[in-house]
């Protein structure tokens, strides 16, 4: 709303318009509060963690604090990457389907169905995932190493229970999809019908015209979408626990049995038996997911905010 | 807009909990006239989740005799239960493992008067089970050597000699071993490997430890029930955990001395009667060193020992009855059949209950 | 194929060059069809093997892609080719995501009907050992601790993603926008075990009581809660407010009035998706509520069970009976997407009503 006129007009400030604004401004203050007190927390009981003695601490088994989170760090990227691979064409997939595609009067109800996945907690993908997914994908992983064993991802031995990176990453891959769905929805719903009708009045294919009309002005919200997605999939605590056979390694074997944890799943894993120093090598290891998180949402922040003219509030 | 139907429910919500709460209250108050003792009151115990299934036994029997008691376990595990009542946030804690000597000399428990000392008692003794899935077969002999070779990777094949010559009459299929072990840290992991450690000193080096070495491969899976389902849903799986969740999967017997014995109570309770107490440590404090390596007959080493933990003199009197009277519970001839047939374990013999009792009936 | 040749008289001007309404159709029966011969025979090969309904569906969709696209290609030409592929590839993606959630509720239905009974509602597991018991402490746990942390959240939330579309300008705006974003990336256990050093500040130490589980969710769900309703403001067009200005409307009561109503629909969405976000939440919960068998009904005074934690411990911890205790997690399981899907369809009514009518 920012006006290019040089002198700027001041709009008369009503006290309704104080009252409301302070109210945001505090809402958004307080939030940074919240913040600051979650990553005080994460410091003061982090640090002691990653300067640890590691003879003295258990869990370090020996070896620094670095030592012991890299295969977390790589663990956490690598299944949150593998599953935002396999989520975010499909939910654009969806999102077009409903918006554009399916039936109008099918479109709310197909809408609300995608929604229903958003609707199942992870303890219960959780049980799914180990007890069924796993059981069911092991098979193909077994006929994967066998016949693509040449290809580094696929390299195996397969594993015998299925419950490998590949299946908790498909695990994380169906749980956010909904989340990426329902954005690329709103958006792709949003973009200016005269757009639209002006593309398929010049003779464009439906395709055509979402290429033309469509994706430049979903872009954006696509991005924060998926964004908002893999910051799910890389804090997602207890479906990747359960379902994950995990040791502390670093490979990109897909399919074999030995896989490496995810920071937040390890966390959830280590922490009741953790004791005295132990709990601090824990937190620490959340503190490094938390700037993993802060530097993944930097490069998103960067790319939406070069996009910012299809906005419509910019 | 609806921020006015915002505050509305909001005010319903606190309104409604106000209301059911005070419900709650008059309603215990209410019931107070047919109890059948005369102890009240609500006793926080927090620790491991191996005790877990025992303690909601006991739970569920002690509040049955007393029924304005309310016993609350956090199952939130050994690490966090102990840490809890260093806090002084629970009354009692269940662990894995005692409190080490060190953590004893440094003396800072919250709930505790200060140089009183604590009490550790051996409540819980379960055997732990070798379970292993292969079509056909229910059960193999296996010495300490074998099992630590399969579980650190050096056998891979279930028709190894070192597992058929054990083995007579028994067809092992040629078939690839997956060994599974506890992804989390745990204290069956804990005593698996000091098992291992102790009887197969030569094979297994790294020692007693909570969490799986990385270099030995094998198939990590969360938890008790994680394990057990890695287990049953694969081929050609072995793995340990708590007995009472073995369920139809085939048992290895574990060669002790010269035979093989396969895993039950009794067994198990013989080794802890077998076995000495930890030296150097106070009196109410039965911190059990398990001999593993022992080759007396008819004894199963693989066990787990969860204690039970509370201070000789609690600094608040609040709940000392209540503590003293569930802790005589739990040791006591009911409390032991009842975790007995609800979580399998191994009840504990009368010598050492008579020294719990003794230092139970001190507690002040 | 063979109606339509360049050579012979146009019937139908506008449907030349174009396949059959049924042209598409017919091709997916066909090549469905050939793999599934294909597989029978195979089957008929092989002395021990299941017929591979998955193999058969998979490579028949495949061919039915190659098949459509290559026949489109040499009647429509290369750009209603292209048309088609895509049409083809998006309603294969919405089929994809049908598959797990059919597998998944097929599995919880199946699992969690064995339990699903009076008692599972009305009692708790006070006292009780093995089978038997009910959920009914844990179902009114989270329901007020969700309700709790919602009423914490949204407000909070929304306010602040108000902020940072209508009013936020410069520095602040964006650390905030910033911080938003990493505060989606706190391990749901860190934020448990926040809640639970805040809460013991207040309550002294040990102390797990409701009102800490509702804390811990919602440092899980402003972000969230930002992050959507953010997006969807920004979705309001600007012409839209610029006419309410126009008419001398206040700002807030723009706001309040115009923007807020347009983008209700998303904005709801949104909330439920953070609500479904944090409902299942297991190990903050465990950490900062703690764990119990009775009944409570106060956010503010002991212990209070939630239903995660209920199914979690019910899967991890079983007794001699392992039957009854699977039951009880799966029954629970089937409780808490209930739930969800309820407080869905709810938000949906709500929306509906709200919202304006759009061209759509």
């Amino acid at each position: 709303m920012t006006s290019t006129a040089a002198p700027r007009i001041r709009a008369k400030q009503r006290p309704g318009d104080r009252l409301f604004s302070g109210t945001a401004l505090t809402a958004g203050a307080l939030i940074l509060a919240i913040l600051a007190a979650v990553a005080a927390f994460l410091v003061i009981q982090g640090v002691p963690g990653i300067t640890a003695d590691p003879e003295k601490t258990t869990l370090l088994e020996g070896t620094n604090f670095w030592a012991y989170v890299g295969p977390l760090v790589f663990g956490t990227l690598w299944s949150a990457g593998l599953a935002l691979i396999m989520a975010v064409p499909i939910a654009i997939g969806i999102a077009l389907f409903i918006s554009h595609y399916a039936p109008r009067p099918l479109a709310a109800t197909l809408g609300y169905i995608i929604d229903l996945l958003a609707a199942v907690p992870s303890v219960v993908f959780g049980l799914w995932g180990g007890n069924v997914l796993a059981v069911g994908v092991q098979p193909a992983y077994a006929w994967l190493a066998d016949n693509l064993g040449w290809i580094p991802f696929f390299a195996g031995p397969a594993s015998g229970t299925g419950r490998t990176i590949l299946t908790a990453s498909i695990v994380l891959a169906v749980m956010i999809l909904p989340i990426i769905t329902a954005i690329c929805r709103e958006v792709f719903l949003q973009t200016p019908v005269l757009h639209e009708e002006a593309a398929l009045a010049l003779g464009a294919t439906r395709w055509e015209m979402i290429k033309i009309a469509v994706l430049p002005f979903g872009r954006a919200g696509i991005v924060s979408g998926a964004m908002l997605g893999l910051g799910r999939a890389l804090g997602e605590t207890m479906a990747v626990a359960m379902v994950l056979s995990a040791s502390n390694v670093i490979t990109f074997n897909v399919i074999s049995s030995t896989n490496p944890s995810t920071i937040a799943a390890n966390i959830a894993l280590s922490f009741p038996e953790a004791y005295g120093l132990n709990v601090n090598v824990l937190i620490a290891t959340g503190l490094i997911l938390f700037a993993i998180t802060l530097i993944v949402n930097t490069i998103a922040r960067y790319i939406v905010n070069r996009r910012k003219e299809f906005s419509g509030a910019n | 807009m609806n921020f006015k139907r915002l505050g509305t429910i909001g005010a319903i919500a606190i309104a409604g909990t106000i209301l059911l709460s005070s419900c709650a209250t008059a309603a215990e108050d209410g019931s107070s006239d047919e109890n059948m003792s005369d102890l009240t009151g609500t006793l926080v115990g927090a620790g491991a989740s191996s005790q877990q299934s025992a303690q909601e036994a006991w739970v569920a029997g002690f509040q049955t005799a007393n029924e304005n008691v309310t016993v609350e376990y956090d199952p939130i595990g050994s690490g966090g239960g102990r840490d809890t009542f260093i806090g002084g946030g629970s009354q009692f804690a269940g662990s894995d493992r005692a409190f080490s000597a060190d953590e004893i000399a440094e003396d800072n428990f919250a709930s505790c008067v200060p140089g009183s000392g604590i009490l550790e008692i051996p409540a819980y003794i379960s055997p732990i089970a070798i379970i292993f899935n292969i079509d056909g077969i229910d059960s193999l002999n296996l010495d300490a050597d074998t099992i630590a070779g399969i579980f650190t990777g050096e056998i891979t094949n279930w028709s190894d000699d070192a597992i058929v010559s054990q083995n007579d009459g028994v067809d092992l299929p040629d078939l690839g071993i997956t060994a599974v072990h506890r992804a989390d840290d745990s204290g069956t992991t804990a005593n698996f490997t000091d098992y291992l450690s102790a009887a197969a000193s030569s094979v297994w080096t790294v020692g007693s430890i909570e969490t799986w070495p990385t270099e030995f491969g094998g198939e990590g899976a969360p938890q008790t029930s994680g394990l057990v389902d890695a287990v049953t849903n694969g081929t050609g799986t072995i793995g340990y955990a708590d007995a009472s969740r073995a369920g139809d999967l085939g048992i290895v017997a574990v060669k002790v001395g010269d035979e093989y014995v396969p895993y039950s109570p009794e067994a198990a309770a013989a080794i802890v009667d077998a076995s000495p107490f930890a030296e150097g440590r106070g009196e109410t404090d039965f911190a059990v060193e398990i001999d593993r390596a022992t080759d007396e007959s008819g004894v199963y080493p693989v066990v787990l020992i969860s204690y039970l933990i509370g201070c000789n003199e609690y600094a608040s009197s609040d709940n000392v009855d209540l503590v003293k009277a569930y802790m005589s519970y739990i040791i006591s001839d009911e409390g032991q059949a009842t975790a007995a047939e609800s979580a399998g374990s191994a009840p504990i013999s009368s010598t050492l209950f008579e020294k719990a009792q003794a230092a139970v009936d001190a507690i002040k | 194929m063979t109606t339509t040749t360049p050579a012979r008289p146009i019937e139908n001007a506008y449907a030349a060059g174009q396949l059959p309404r049924w042209a598409p159709l017919l091709i997916l029966i066909s090549s469905l069809a050939t793999f599934v011969i294909i597989f029978l025979f195979i089957q008929a090969g092989q002395s021990e093997g299941e017929f591979n309904v998955v193999g058969a569906v998979f490579l028949g969709v495949v061919l039915y892609g190659i098949v459509l696209v290559t026949v489109s290609r040499l009647v429509e030409g290369h750009r209603r080719a292209t048309d088609r592929l895509v049409t083809t590839l998006v309603t294969l993606a919405f089929v994809i995501a049908l598959l797990p959630l059919i597998s998944l509720l097929y599995t919880v239905v199946i699992n969690g009907a064995a339990r699903f009974d009076l008692d599972f509602f009305t009692l708790s597991l006070r006292n009780v050992v093995g089978e038997g018991g009910g959920a009914a402490h844990a179902i009114i746990g989270t329901l007020q601790m969700t309700l709790a942390a919602t009423i914490i959240s949204v407000p909070i939330g929304l306010m602040t993603s108000i902020y940072l579309v209508e009013y936020g300008r410069g520095r602040l705006a964006q650390a905030i926008t910033f911080f938003v974003d990493v505060m989606t990336g706190i391990p749901s256990i860190v934020a448990g075990l926040f809640a639970y050093s805040l809460i013991v500040i207040f309550f002294g130490p040990g102390v797990r009581v409701g009102i800490a589980g509702a804390v811990a969710l919602s440092v899980l769900m402003i972000p969230v809660v930002v992050r959507s309703s953010e997006e969807m403001l920004r979705l309001v067009p600007n012409e839209l407010r610029e006419a309410a200005f126009a008419l001398g409307v206040p700002k807030w009561l723009t706001i309040l009035k115009v923007v807020l109503p347009t983008s209700i629909a998303g904005i709801t969405t949104g909330v439920m998706l953070s609500i479904a976000r944090v409902i299942g939440e297991t190990a903050p919960l465990l950490v900062a509520a703690g764990f119990t068998n009775n009944f409570n009904y106060s956010l503010f005074s002991d212990r209070m069970q939630s239903l995660p934690v209920f199914v979690y411990s019910s899967y991890i911890s079983q007794g001699t009976d392992a039957q009854a205790y699977i039951d009880r997690a799966w029954a629970g399981a089937l409780t808490l997407i209930l739930i969800v899907m309820a407080l869905n369809l709810l938000a949906r009514i709500i929306a509906k009503i709200f919202a304006p009518k759009t061209g759509r």
